[in-house]
């Protein structure tokens, strides 16, 4: 984990790679095989959306990557190389970081005290609040974040949309490479979304891998380069989001198919 | 990304610099969000300390009745400060109170019948606390059980234990010099001012560095001129304080000189400047208030959630035992009722007069003090005024009532 104090979140990487590649991923709960052979490519500078309807397996793919459970098989490679990721330390570790959609803040802290939460700066036994409020602030005006009155407001006193600001600002903060965001904007107003969706377009124009699940495909069309589609624990497809209307991608998340993409009827595999 | 747009965004508000009557607009926005802070406590001790001295003014005011009133007051403060560390989290303590008096018991038959030297007996009797506190946590953090029924279970179990301890004679005395002194003598008038100039001074030093480190370093910091105020208020009240500590208050100057500032204030002083800066200047501390903010979140943030637990309950326990040396050195005596009766009630009441909420997240140390100062006037002033106790009771019932509800109701608005 770095402390480099530089605002900007992440070098832009070298966009022909994928920053995470995921091949043949199987999962099973005891009698229940949640995913099924899932490939996803996400890369750097992106937005990748990863759709499906409820069950489809979204939740249990993202933890996966995140550490929180371990994959049965297929092949986890992030930067080029094999990697095994058995617990959330290990993918922070890596760069990965996950906003949940809870966002898990604390409403009696300050912002500077919920960006450095569990990972306070220090200068011998007390905290340096001062290094912490300087870097909160520069990643905060990293991310052109104009919304927040003061770095020192307590989380209780702030909006929806301030409040997936600050959890994604806590996100970046670490030097992260891939950012993973859970249903960012399911309980925001029209103006706040606006301002989260720009957040989210901001952190892939300045060069980090961003996973943004969300079932509303206004959001995910206006925001996304690339969409993943989850069908039943197969990857339906994955394509191009200028490639897609709203009706193919609908059709796609229902029935794993639309039209020549997505799962054909033999199941012959997912085409990207 | 361009960021030259918005470099001041989110830095200090230069509006912000320089103006007190700014400064108040915060604090008034912040007190109608549900923050109230210390308010309530210093309205309330403002208030209280009108009626009595209107009513019974002459006794009230007398330097040897304040004096008295901080010597009953400390045992309440000082058990409120382990109160706040367990209130954070949102649970509760009901057992402090015989926790005090079960390490003051173990301090009493040591110092007394066993004849202990003081450091082992004072080591038996905080061990007793931490003992107490760690088995609390580790029942409530490892096995789950609600804080309310383990520390009711050990409220009971407790004054089985002590009467165990003291045994069939029911008293035991208290005749070591040093405990006795805690509660029954004061610093020489010199000493007190020199204290008075080591705290005051102290208190602007470090906190004038700090404040212009901060502004040097274009953070976000108070106002100068609240510092001042601050400073100001604290050396005037102080002050006064000492001063009037520091007069003849024996009844009969001729035979005993009573005079000074009594060592319990010291004492108070290094616990509430210590706790404070653990609880405000440590990660163990933040992790206290992210454990009573979202457990949940602070465990995902890789903060050891039952392990702060444990350690709140073990600092509530032994901060007991401390009170239950200042119980030991007030009544020269250990009974089966010491830290009984309403002494719980009223360390809790204190915390959440002085502004801790009962729902965890929001409390300071200082709010023990003044809590404390609050329900020691009330203790205090109301045998001046009516001798029924029934009264006495419902009052002291009801301003309990009003503190948990205007916590309650601050809740609500910045909930």
């Amino acid at each position: 984990m770095s402390v480099s104090t530089e605002a900007a979140p992440g070098p832009a990487a070298d966009a022909s790679a994928p920053l995470l590649s995921l091949r043949g991923i199987e999962k099973s709960f005891g009698a229940v095989h949640v995913l099924r052979g899932v490939d996803l490519d996400v890369y750097s500078g992106q937005v990748t959306a990863l759709v499906g309807d409820n069950g489809a397996g979204k939740s249990t793919l993202i933890k996966g990557v995140a550490g929180i459970y371990t994959f049965d098989g297929g092949e986890f490679i992030f930067e080029g190389k094999p990697v095994s990721v058995h617990e959330p330390k290990a993918a922070n570790a890596l760069g990965i970081e996950v906003v949940y959609q809870d966002l898990a803040l604390c409403d009696n802290l300050d912002v500077v005290h919920n960006m450095f939460l569990g990972r306070e700066e220090k200068r011998g036994v007390t905290l340096d609040e001062d290094e912490m409020e300087s870097r909160a602030r520069d990643t905060l005006n990293g991310l052109s974040v104009r919304t927040l009155k003061s770095v020192r407001q307590s989380v209780s006193s702030l909006s929806g949309g301030q409040r997936q600001t600050v959890a994604i600002a806590r996100a970046v903060l670490w030097n992260s490479k891939l950012v993973i965001l859970d249903e960012p904007t399911a309980a925001l107003g029209v103006a706040q979304t606006a301002q989260v969706l720009s957040l989210v377009r901001r952190l892939a124009d300045s060069g980090l891998a961003v996973i943004l699940i969300s079932h509303n495909m206004v959001d995910v069309l206006q925001v996304a380069d690339s969409i993943a589609v989850l069908y039943l624990g197969q990857m339906a497809a994955q394509v191009r989001a200028a490639d897609v209307n709203q009706n193919q991608v609908v059709e796609l998340i229902t029935s794993g198919s639309s039209g020549d993409m997505g799962l054909q009827p033999e199941h012959e595999g997912a085409q990207s | 990304m361009s960021t030259t747009a918005t470099d001041t965004q989110v830095s200090p508000d230069p509006a912000n610099e320089g103006s007190i009557r700014q400064a108040m607009a915060d604090y008034w926005t912040r007190v109608k969000g549900g923050d109230l802070g210390s308010l309530p406590a210093v309205l309330g001790l403002i208030v209280l300390m009108g009626i009595f001295t209107a009513l019974e003014g002459q006794t009230f005011l007398s330097a040897f009745n304040l004096a008295n009133l901080m010597s009953q007051a400390a045992m309440i403060i000082v058990l409120a400060m382990g109160l706040v560390f367990v209130l954070l989290l949102g649970e509760i303590d009901l057992s402090a109170g015989f926790a005090a008096g079960t390490a003051a018991a173990v301090l009493g038959v040591t110092l007394t019948q066993r004849d202990w030297p003081l450091p082992l007996a004072l080591v038996a009797c905080l061990g007793t606390g931490l003992a107490i506190g760690l088995f609390i946590g580790v029942l409530v953090a490892r096995l789950g059980i609600p804080s309310f029924v383990v520390t009711l279970a050990m409220f009971l179990a407790l004054q089985g234990l002590m009467l165990l301890i003291i045994g069939e004679g029911g008293t035991v005395g208290i005749k070591d010099d040093f405990i006795l002194a805690l509660q029954n003598k004061n610093l020489s008038p010199i000493a007190g001012w020199i204290l008075y100039i080591v705290v005051v001074g102290g208190y602007a030093l470090v906190s004038g560095l700090r404040l212009r480190r901060r502004i040097a370093n274009n953070l976000t910091h108070e106002v100068v001129s609240v510092w001042i105020a601050k400073v100001t208020t604290l050396a005037i009240l102080y002050g006064g304080a000492t001063l009037l500590l520091n007069q003849e208050r024996s009844r009969r100057p001729d035979l005993t000189s009573i005079q000074g500032v009594p060592y319990i204030i010291p004492l108070i002083l290094v616990l509430l400047i210590g706790l404070t800066f653990v609880l405000s200047r440590t990660g163990f501390g933040r992790h206290i208030y992210a454990v009573g903010g979202n457990a949940e979140a602070a465990r995902r943030a890789g903060i050891n959630v039952g392990g702060i637990k444990i350690a709140c309950f073990a600092i509530c326990s032994t901060l007991a035992a401390v009170a239950g040396i200042l119980f030991a050195s007030r009544d020269n005596s250990i009974s089966p009722s010491t830290g009984g009766s309403t002494t719980l009630l009223f360390a809790v009441g204190a915390a959440v007069i002085g502004g801790t909420s009962l729902f965890g997240g929001r409390g300071k140390i200082s709010d023990a003090v003044l809590g404390g100062l609050v329900v020691g006037v009330i203790a205090n002033g109301l045998p001046l005024v009516t001798s029924q106790a029934g009264v006495q009771f419902i009052v002291t019932g009801l301003v309990l009532l009003v503190a948990a509800s205007v916590d309650a109701l601050s809740r609500k608005r910045s909930g």
